[in-house]
């Protein structure tokens, strides 16, 4: 039994903007009976380039039926530059959320949404395939894609790519391609964040390191049951202490140079060094 | 609105002779059956007459030859863990591809500690690949494990042939009866059947009890450690309140088994006709020549399970679906994808399964509210 949110039911029970649209602007139409959902959406201008109607017609699940019905009241009364910036978290928001499985719901919504738009603009039908190599065969997820959901939904697992859009869900014959994605997109969202290593007072260098620990070690460590905590700065040596699954783990000296203090050298300075506290 | 309730082949309905007779077990018979003491040791003829009531049901030769458990997933585990370790040399472990998680879970895991694993297929209509499976017991001594009857589609497998088939080269052969048992007759004394999983959760009794009869001279090595109990085989006091009813309840499947296989039956089929006949693009799933009395399994074409079970449970209607959305998986049923299930239909199958306690009344609401949800989602459904 799914725990949808009251709006998920409503927008499931009373779908608004079912349907299609006669000499519509814009079509897209994305997923697949094979996939077990699909979505077309249609739109049409007025004279000031703002979507004055959308509809959609949906194959798929009660959170299917209701991402497509909030996404057309999402779009109608917006220009086409403000329609593209609505993301799949967007559409889970207005929902009120949507259960962890069913994030891909979400994301078919902007597919079709840009898909429509492409359509618009160019005449041509969209086609996923053309905009980047589909690493996962099963669902027909391109690279292009996955970086996209990985970067918009902070994807942290496969698990978490799976939920959010499918790759890897089916043979899982792609998983180690796609782990190489996410490590690959997480590599420049660091670098992008990164702090100019240069001269931080104090307090910035200790909340630099909170922050790191927070954002880049711990999830790592928690996907095996285990988490850190930082017990004090002193100078270079930065001081921490293993919990759960990793205190008392016969890697975690393997853990404290490799994960710790490497993702602490990158990030804040080269000197540091992580020791240990029992 | 009354709850319809259509999903008899996940749980039933604790009956009221079930829950009366467990009663007196919650309240002042307290005691340990292992007790030296009368208090305690007064319980025990309970145990016993239970045992005997399921042995009665599947129609073993001694009621030793049943061992309580505490659900079928633990029969299934204790069949197929324990009895793969109790033979000489690994067996080849041999199941099919639409076996319960409770049974392909443990081949599995035997599979991946170096066990030779093989999965018959299925045809389109759900039945076993004989000449597959004559085949691969041949060829080697095998532990094999194929269910009685399908819990998704109904579909029931040629147990006495397989059985033959597994005993003729030495092999053993479990089934997991969980959906059979209570639904269609059977004696096992007379069956090549060297072990049979059973659950009370879905002939009546409570869930937390099921059992396992384990053919005399079949060696088992027990998957719980510790006390005597159940002669060795399942260590720990024994459930003695759900033992009971578990009795009482198989007393009762075997009274109502005519019933099940003549009202029941009349009901599926009326429900089943009606469907076909008012709602466009909708097929059965499944061997209907060969399935349990009470389970239908229909696809609908272009629309997806778990919305259609949603709106029948906004109706008050109960069913369950092998739709992938439902599970939260991506893969629908790896029942129905075994059995190649159009592309256009494999998203869209609804189960409904009966127990004696339906009525003509609930096939009607279903026949009322059912086209007309179909009729909802297919104006929603980009493909028609």
């Amino acid at each position: 039994m799914w725990d949808y949110t009251d709006k998920v039911n409503d927008h499931f029970k009373n779908p608004r903007n079912v349907g299609k649209i006669e000499k519509p602007d814009g079509t897209g139409e994305v997923g697949s009976l094979a996939c077990g959902d699909a979505l077309k959406l249609m739109f049409k201008l007025d004279e000031n380039g703002r979507i004055k109607e959308a509809k959609f017609q949906t194959f798929g699940c009660a959170s299917a039926i209701a991402s497509s019905s909030a996404l057309t009241e999402m779009i109608i009364g917006k220009t086409l530059e403000e329609a593209e910036k609505i993301t799949n978290r967007d559409i889970a928001e207005y929902l009120g959320g949507l259960p962890k499985q069913k994030v891909h719901c979400s994301v078919m919504g902007r597919e079709a949404l840009e898909a429509a738009i492409y359509n618009y603009r160019t005449g041509k039908k969209w086609d996923k395939a053309l905009e980047g190599e589909v690493i996962c065969h099963c669902f027909g997820v391109t690279d292009k894609e996955i970086e996209r959901v990985t970067r918009e939904n902070n994807v942290q697992t496969l698990e978490e790519l799976t939920n959010a859009c499918k790759a890897g869900g089916g043979c899982g014959n792609c998983l180690p391609e796609l782990q190489k994605i996410i490590d690959r997109v997480h590599g420049e969202m660091a670098e992008a964040a990164a702090p100019k290593k240069k001269t931080l007072t104090n307090l910035q260098r200790i909340h630099l390191i909170e922050d790191v620990i927070d954002r880049e070690i711990r999830p790592a460590l928690r996907q095996d049951g285990g988490d850190l905590e930082l017990i004090d700065v002193d100078g270079p040596v930065v001081k921490v202490r293993f919990r759960g699954a990793c205190s008392g783990c016969i890697i975690s000296e393997i853990t404290l140079k490799d994960v710790v203090e490497a993702r602490l050298k990158d990030n804040v300075s080269e000197d540091i060094r992580v020791e240990e506290v029992k | 609105m009354k709850t319809v309730y259509l999903d008899n082949n996940a749980t039933t309905q604790i009956a009221d002779e079930v829950r009366e007779a467990m009663m007196p077990f919650l309240t002042d018979l307290w005691g340990n059956p292992s007790s030296m003491h009368t208090f305690g040791g007064q319980v025990k003829k309970y145990v016993e007459a239970a045992r005997e009531q399921v042995a009665a049901l599947i129609g073993a030769a001694d009621p030793q030859e049943i061992t309580f458990t505490s659900c079928g997933s633990e029969s299934d585990n204790l069949a197929i863990r324990g009895g793969a370790e109790a033979m000489d040399k690994p067996p080849h472990i041999i199941t099919s591809k639409v076996e319960h998680a409770a049974v392909s879970g443990p081949c599995h895991y035997l599979e991946d500690r170096g066990f030779r694993l093989t999965k018959i297929d299925v045809d389109s209509l759900g039945r076993l690949d004989i000449d597959a499976l004559r085949r691969e017991v041949k060829s080697s001594k095998t532990l094999t494990s194929i269910m009685w009857a399908n819990n998704e589609t109904g579909v029931v497998f040629p147990v006495r042939l397989i059985g033959e088939m597994v005993h003729e080269a030495g092999g053993i052969f479990h089934t997991d009866g969980v959906q059979a048992v209570g639904k269609i007759p059977m004696k096992v004394s007379l069956l090549p059947i060297d072990m049979l999983s059973l659950s009370g959760h879905k002939l009546h009794a409570p869930k937390g009890v099921g059992a396992i009869y384990i053919r005399r001279g079949t060696k088992v090595k027990p998957l719980v450690l510790g006390g005597h109990q159940e002669r060795g085989r399942r260590a720990g006091t024994e459930n003695v309140p759900y033992i009971v009813g578990l009795g009482v309840a198989c007393d009762l499947a075997a009274k109502h088994l005519n019933e099940e296989n003549t009202r029941v039956k009349a009901m599926r089929d009326r429900l089943e006709t009606g469907i076909l006949a008012t709602c466009p693009g909708s097929r059965v799933n499944g061997d209907t020549s060969c399935r349990l009395p009470n389970t239908t399994n229909i696809s609908f074409d272009f629309i997806e399970g778990e919305a259609i079970l949603l709106m029948l449970d906004d109706r008050g209607i109960c069913a369950s679906t092998g739709s992938a959305c439902a599970s939260g998986s991506l893969e629908p049923s790896h029942v129905l994808r075994a059995m190649n299930v159009a592309g256009t239909s494999v998203h869209g199958s609804i189960r409904f399964s009966f127990s004696t306690y339906n009525t003509e009344d609930d096939v009607d609401r279903v026949l009322t509210e059912l086209p007309k949800i179909v009729k909802r989602l297919r104006e929603l459904s980009p493909f028609v």
